[in-house]
C-alpha cells in the first residue's frame, strides 16, 4: 500500500513538542528538501528528527564528515535549486563560517541553525548561552551583512523556519535562526499550521531560454533571479570578485567596492521587510532589552514591575540583524533608561549603546550566573535597585 | 579572410580570451585533454556541472568552462559538488583541483568521497607545490625539495594519493603525467562514464614555482623527467619500494564497480516512502 505525501506530512493541531524537533518540523513545512549536519550537541536532536522526516518528503539528510561538509553540501544543494537547512552548535559555526561568507558572496539561500552552548571552546554542551551572537554578523571575513532572527519557544522554533526560509529565498542570501540550548531542549505546546495556512516564498530563477547576458545574475540590491544549475544557464558562480554576470574581477577597486555595497545594500535596503521586534513601553520610563530565552523573562519582569508601580516596558528583539537601528533610536528617545539583559557576559549590549548614545542611559543586566536562564525575582530586584 | 575556429573552442566561454596559465603550466593540456574526453564521448557542457577550488588548477574550469561552473574555496570542491551530485544525479558532476586543495586542506572531503562511492570525476592536478601563492611545500612536495617554504630542504614523506584515495573505496583511480595526454584522455572518458567515485591524479609541470625553486628546470626538461621516469603499474608491482624509488608511477590503480552513493540514496527514499 503506497503512502502519499500528504499523509507524510504532520497533520495540523497542537503538539507537546521539543524545539529542536519543532524546528525540523518546521523546516519540512517550509519546504526543506535538503539538509546536512554533523552529530553535535545540544542541536542534535533537528537532524536525528530530519534523517527520518525528510526521506518521507522526498528528500535527504546528509551526515557529513564534518561541519565545513554539511555547509558547503548545503551550498552546493541551493544552488541545484533545494531548500537547505544546516542545523548546529556554536563550534560548528564556527567551523562553518568560511564558507557562510562563501554562501554570501556568491548570494546563497541557505537556513542555518544555531543551537548555541556553553563557550568558549568545548566547553559546556548542554547549557544554553547567548554567546554567538556576533559571530554571524562578523565571524566570516570581510565585510558583509547577515540576517538572523531569536526564537524565544518551541512554537517560534517552528514559525521561525518558515520566516527563516521566506527571508534567505527572498533575498538569495544566509539566514541564521539563532537559538540556544534552553529554548531547543524545552518542550512546550506548538500548534502546527494546516499547509493552506503557511506562506511560502521561493527564489526567483531566471526564465528557460532568456538571454543571460542581458540579466544581471548577481549584485543586484533588488535580489537578482538565481541562475541555478542543471537548466543549461551554464552559470559562472565564483568565490572571487565578480560582476553582475559572475565575471571575476580581481584588478579594479570599483568591482571590489560594488561587490561589497550591492550585497550589503540588498539587505540593508530592504530592512523594513526584515526586521521585527515585539515592544510595550507606552509612558513608560525604563525598558528592558532581550531576545531569545532571556527576552521570556524581560517581558514578564515587566509586567511584574509594572504590578508594582514601576515604569517598566521592554522591547524584544526578533531580528538581532540586520540590526534594528530605527527601533532602539526610537525607544531611546521615549524612554530614559534601557537595561540590556543578556546571558552572556554583554555582546549585544555594546551595539544598543551605541544606537541610544546620548539620549538614554544604557546598562547591562546578565544572569547571576552565565548559563542560567535570568531569573524573574532576581531581575524584578535589580530593576527596583536601579531606579531607585 | 576566412578564420578556422579550434575545434575545442565551442567548449569554452564566449567572453574568454586568454588564459591566466603561466608560459609552460601543464594546467593547458589538462584543460584540452577534459574537453577532448568530453568531445569524444559526444557529451555537452550541459551534461555536467564543473566545481573547483583555490589555486591555480581551480582556474582550468573557471572561468573557461561554458557549462554551469562552482568556484569554491580552498579544500571544499569535492564537499561543494557532493552536495550537488546528490541533488542533481542526472548531471556527471567534475571537481578540477589541484594536490593542494584536494589533498591537504581539503584531504578529508576526498576520503570520505571516495568513501561513499558517490558518483563524481575528481580531476586531482599534482605539480608538488603550492603554485598560486608562490611555491610553498606540498604534502606531495618530493622529500629534500628545496621550496621557499622548505629553503633547507623537506624533510616531510610525500603523499601517494591515488594509494590513498583507492584505499579509501573509490571505483576507479588512475595517475598520468602530462606527458601522457593520450592515456590521461582515455581515463577521462572512462572516469566520466564510470558509476562511481572515479579520481585521476594527474601529475603536472610547474615550471615557474616547482621548477624554478627545487631546482627542476624549466617546462620540457620537466616533461622529459616525466618520460624517463614514468613506470607502470604492473611494472612497479614487481619492484621493491626501493627500486621504484623516485619513479612516477602510472596507469590505472583501480577499476570496479560497487554500489554508488545516489542509487542508495533513490532506494532508500522509496523505501521511507513506503514504495520499496
Amino acid at each position: 500500500m503506497g503512502h502519499t505525501m500528504e499523509s507524510r506530512r504532520l497533520p495540523a493541531g497542537k503538539y507537546f513538542m521539543m524545539g529542536n524537533v519543532a524546528c525540523a518540523e518546521g523546516a519540512i513545512a517550509a519546504g526543506c528538501d535538503f539538509s546536512a549536519g554533523y552529530p553535535i550537541t545540544p542541536a542534535s536532536e533537528i537532524t536525528h528528527t530530519l534523517a527520518k522526516r525528510l526521506p518521507e518528503v522526498g528528500g535527504y539528510f546528509l551526515q557529513t564528515e564534518d561541519e565545513i561538509g554539511a555547509i558547503c553540501a548545503g551550498i552546493g544543494a541551493s544552488w541545484t535549486g533545494k531548500r537547505v537547512l544546516v542545523p548546529t552548535s556554536g563550534p560548528g559555526i564556527s567551523l562553518m563560517l568560511e564558507n557562510i561568507g562563501f554562501a554570501v558572496g556568491v548570494e546563497t539561500p541557505v537556513v542555518l541553525v544555531n543551537i548555541q552552548r556553553g563557550g568558549p571552546t568545548t566547553g559546556a554542551p548542554t547549557m544554553g548561552l547567548q554567546g554567538d551572537m556576533i559571530q554571524p554578523r562578523r565571524g566570516s571575513h570581510g565585510d558583509y551583512e547577515i540576517i538572523a532572527l531569536c526564537p524565544s519557544s518551541p512554537q517560534e522554533m517552528f514559525d521561525f523556519m518558515i520566516r527563516a526560509f521566506n527571508l534567505a529565498e527572498r533575498y538569495r542570501t544566509p539566514v541564521f535562526v539563532m537559538s540556544d540550548a534552553f529554548i531547543g531542549h524545552m518542550r512546550e505546546e506548538v500548534s502546527i499550521p494546516e499547509p493552506g495556512e503557511i506562506d511560502l516564498m521561493y527564489r526567483k530563477i531566471p526564465e528557460e531560454g532568456a538571454d543571460l547576458s542581458k540579466i544581471k545574475l548577481f549584485l543586484d540590491e533588488d535580489v537578482a533571479p538565481m541562475p541555478i544549475f542543471g537548466k543549461g544557464f551554464r552559470s559562472h558562480v565564483t568565490s572571487s570578485c565578480h560582476d553582475e554576470h559572475g565575471n571575476r574581477n580581481l584588478i579594479d577597486p570599483t568591482a571590489l567596492d560594488n561587490f561589497i555595497n550591492r550585497l550589503r545594500n540588498k539587505i540593508l535596503k530592504h530592512r523594513d521587510e526584515i526586521v521585527q521586534v515585539e515592544s510595550d513601553y507606552d509612558g513608560c520610563e525604563v525598558a528592558l532589552v532581550a531576545y531569545g530565552a532571556v527576552a521570556r523573562c524581560a517581558k514578564e519582569a515587566s509586567y511584574v514591575a509594572r504590578s508594582k508601580g514601576m515604569g517598566v516596558g521592554y522591547l524584544r528583539i526578533i531580528t538581532a540583524w540586520p540590526f534594528p537601528e530605527r527601533e532602539v533610536q526610537e525607544l531611546s528617545q521615549r524612554i530614559k533608561r534601557i537595561i540590556v539583559l543578556e546571558n552572556n557576559s554583554g555582546q549585544y549590549y555594546p551595539y544598543v549603546k551605541a544606537e541610544a548614545a546620548g539620549r538614554a542611559e544604557v546598562t547591562f543586566l546578565p544572569p547571576e550566573i552565565l548559563g542560567q536562564v535570568h531569573d524573574l525575582d532576581y531581575v524584578v530586584q535589580k530593576v527596583e535597585e536601579m531606579l531607585r | 579572410m576566412s578564420s578556422v575556429e579550434h575545434p575545442l573552442r565551442k567548449y569554452l566561454r564566449p567572453s574568454v580570451e586568454a588564459t591566466t596559465f603561466c608560459p609552460g603550466c601543464g594546467d593547458g593540456t589538462i584543460l584540452a585533454s577534459i574537453l577532448r574526453a568530453i568531445d569524444e564521448l559526444g557529451m555537452t557542457m550541459d551534461d555536467f556541472v564543473f566545481v573547483s577550488g583555490i589555486g591555480c588548477a581551480a582556474w582550468i574550469i573557471s572561468p573557461n568552462f561554458n557549462a554551469d561552473v562552482l568556484h569554491t574555496t580552498h579544500g571544499r570542491p569535492i564537499a561543494f559538488a557532493t552536495g550537488i551530485k546528490l541533488n542533481l544525479p542526472e548531471k556527471k558532476v567534475m571537481v578540477v583541483s589541484g594536490d593542494g586543495d584536494l589533498t591537504a586542506i581539503g584531504g578529508n572531503h576526498l576520503i570520505h568521497a571516495a568513501r561513499r562511492n558517490i558518483d563524481i570525476v575528481v580531476i586531482c592536478v599534482n605539480n608538488g607545490i603550492y603554485g598560486m601563492t608562490g611555491g610553498q611545500v606540498a604534502p606531495t612536495t618530493p622529500r629534500e625539495a628545496r621550496t621557499i617554504t622548505t629553503p633547507l630542504g623537506s624533510i616531510e614523506n610525500t603523499f601517494d594519493i591515488s594509494r590513498m584515495v583507492q584505499a579509501s573505496g573509490a571505483s576507479y583511480v588512475a595517475r598520468w603525467t602530462t606527458y601522457q595526454p593520450r592515456q590521461l584522455i582515455r581515463s577521462i572518458k572512462k572516469a566520466v562514464q564510470k558509476k562511481g567515485f572515479a579520481f585521476i591524479e594527474v601529475v603536472s609541470q610547474c615550471p615557474v614555482q616547482f621548477g624554478a625553486k627545487t631546482g627542476a628546470g624549466n617546462a620540457v626538461q620537466m616533461l622529459e623527467m616525466y618520460r624517463q621516469r614514468s613506470i607502470s603499474v604492473k611494472k612497479a608491482a614487481e619492484m621493491s619500494p626501493d627500486e621504484i624509488g623516485d619513479r612516477i608511477v602510472v596507469g590505472e590503480f583501480v577499476d570496479t564497480v560497487k554500489p554508488e552513493l545516489c542509487e542508495e540514496v533513490a532506494i532508500l527514499k522509496e523505501r521511507a516512502r513506503g514504495e520499496g
